[in-house]
């Protein structure tokens, strides 16, 4: 396993310097998203003007994947409808859980594919996962996102960590 | 006695401690992956176990599996010898007075949570005070928050000073009327700050107030004696003084145990039981309900026999070399700042890199087999206290080396390159 398929220069970039890291004034949804075992924590803004996504930031502390994700998130789903976010979700889920084994589809992920590596670590599934989780709450609009609630959910038991 | 580790103690000359030939003693350490060997600096979450734990659980369940205190057949009563064996074991090992203040449990969670329910919840009324401080596992907060919600009454927190040691500048205060109960970490788990207990318990025993040490990180590293403590309660875990998973200890002053009424209610705790009441056997047996962690009782005597063989004045002496080794060597990495630094300290290493974050540490430190403990340690009071989201932490046993700690920073070095730093 190499390191650099987990820490691609993406990765790295993005966790130096995260696009829309910022408090967004004039959100209309907001989450806090938190995962309880390491303590990564997120909020997240979004304005949703129509159903689109206006416009989007974010604030929070967590490691490099965790930072990466939320940043290369809110880029790629700035100005897309809440259903098109929500199916670049499913997409992304899909890549990041599915076994080293199993062959993925990255064409409709864009810059996301670089987080592909993070499957061959699945101890670190859920620090990816947990800017779309928080994502999901915002556009939900229950508030509040947690890996661990979410790996009680059927869809999220390949989780794995 | 309980508390040389950090202390410089002029030794007597005395042959060095052989961590090579004590590593041979505990199979896992053997173990490569990639022609790597395992450099495990994970010790204060787990550690790992001899061969004599590992032969004794699997002579007694080859050749001597019964269950105990009932049978009258010979496998059984040989069971139940081995069983309360161990119980004076553990007393020896604590220097309790009697056998009877050992209860078994299956960790200190457990132990916490029998004297937050059996004595404290008893004993609490609204406004009361149990007085903890900053420094406690989660283990030693939340069972105390439970008993404190429901009577009304309120958790105070003995601060804690930058460098990780216990602020006793107003004990005095915080010890009040109100005070039913000081719990208080003998060893922290994520700085290895050792506390002086002593000093806190006899403060506390001036105005009467009982106390509970949790010792889980103390046993592994030094010599304890409660009586010299003089503290109400000691809890420890099994697992983490190189003996099984789901056992540990409660130590309680024998009249304090006889006063207390049972934390669960099933076999082996009765006296005589009827429909209409139930008459309660005494101290150990009325805690320990249900068929108890037999093997585990015995996997833990095998450990403590082990430790019991070692020469402590050594190891003792090994582990401040390695803390000051580890300490030294990790702070020449560039970037990194040790967290916790305690005038005394058991063999733990906790660090930030700036600009790395933990978990990210200890996934590429993975990649080169050094296993270490990232983010909150479980916690999450001493991280808000110190303004650290996280640590990655190096804590060590006796069977660590050096060259375990070169492993270490020679990873760190990758981590480094990794981030570009």
């Amino acid at each position: 396993m190499d390191l650099r398929d987990l820490y691609q220069q993406v990765i790295l970039d993005h966790n130096r310097s995260p696009r829309n890291f910022r408090k967004l004034e004039g959100a209309n949804r907001s989450a806090e998203g938190s995962n309880p075992l390491c303590g990564d924590r997120m909020t997240l803004y979004l304005i949703l003007e129509d159903d689109r996504i206006a416009d989007i930031g974010f604030e929070g502390t967590g490691c490099a994947i965790s930072q990466a994700s939320a940043s290369l998130m809110t880029a790629a789903v700035k100005g897309k409808s809440s259903k098109e976010a929500l199916d670049l979700f499913q997409a992304f889920h899909a890549m990041v859980t599915t076994p080293p084994s199993g062959s993925i589809e990255t064409a409709a992920l864009g810059k996301l594919a670089a987080l592909s590596g993070v499957r061959q670590y699945p101890a670190r599934v859920k620090c990816a996962n947990l800017a779309w989780h928080t994502l999901h709450a915002a556009l939900a609009g229950s508030g509040a996102a947690s890996t661990e609630a979410a790996m009680e959910q059927p869809d999220e038991t390949s989780t794995g960590a | 006695m309980s508390t040389t580790i950090g202390v410089s103690v002029p030794r007597r000359h005395t042959m060095a401690f052989d961590a090579e030939r004590v590593r041979a003693d505990f199979p896992i350490l053997a173990q490569a992956r990639n022609g790597q060997p395992l450099a495990y600096l994970d010790n204060a979450a787990t550690t790992q176990k001899p061969r004599r734990v590992l032969e004794t659980l699997q002579q007694y369940y080859a050749e001597e599996n019964a269950n105990i205190h009932r049978g009258v057949y010979r496998l059984s009563a040989a069971a139940t010898l081995a069983y309360e064996r161990v119980r004076a074991t553990v007393q020896r090992f604590l220097n309790a007075r009697d056998p009877h203040e050992i209860i078994f449990v299956r960790g200190t969670t457990e132990a916490i949570n029998l004297v937050a329910q059996s004595f404290g919840r008893p004993r609490l009324e609204a406004g009361d005070e149990i007085l903890l401080s900053t420094m406690e596992h989660h283990s030693n907060i939340v069972p105390w928050q439970l008993v404190a919600e429901a009577a009304g009454a309120r958790v105070r927190v003995i601060p804690m000073t930058d460098t990780g040691e216990l602020d006793l500048g107003t004990l005095d205060e915080l010890l009040t009327v109100r005070t039913r109960l000081v719990g208080v970490v003998h060893v922290s788990n994520s700085l290895g700050s050792v506390n002086p207990v002593a000093e806190i318990v006899r403060r506390a025993h001036e105005r009467g107030i009982p106390v509970l040490v949790d010792g889980a990180q103390a046993v592994p590293h030094f010599r304890v004696d409660v009586r010299a403590l003089d503290c109400d309660f000691y809890a420890f875990s099994g697992h983490k003084t190189f003996g099984p998973t789901g056992i540990g200890v409660l130590y309680g002053k024998a009249s304090h145990l006889q006063a207390m009424p049972p934390y669960q209610g099933g076999g082996e705790m009765i006296d005589r039981v009827t429909f209409e009441g139930t008459t309660f056997a005494p101290p150990p047996a009325r805690f320990e309900a249900g068929t108890p962690n037999i093997a585990g009782v015995i996997g833990l005597g095998a450990a403590l026999d082990y430790l019991h063989d070692l020469p402590w004045d050594e190891v003792e002496a090994h582990e401040r070399d390695l803390l000051r080794y580890a300490t030294s060597r990790v702070e020449s990495v560039p970037g990194v700042r040790v967290v916790g630094t305690a005038s005394e300290k058991a063999a733990v290493v906790s660090f930030i890199l700036e600009g790395v974050h933990a978990h990210d540490v200890g996934t590429i430190l993975d990649q080169y087999e050094v296993a270490v403990r990232t983010g909150h340690h479980c916690t999450q009071p001493v991280m808000d206290r110190l303004g650290v989201p996280a640590t990655t932490r190096a804590s060590f046993a006796f069977y660590n080396t050096r060259r375990d700690v070169d492993r270490l920073v020679d990873a760190l070095g990758e981590v480094c390159k990794v981030f570009g730093r």
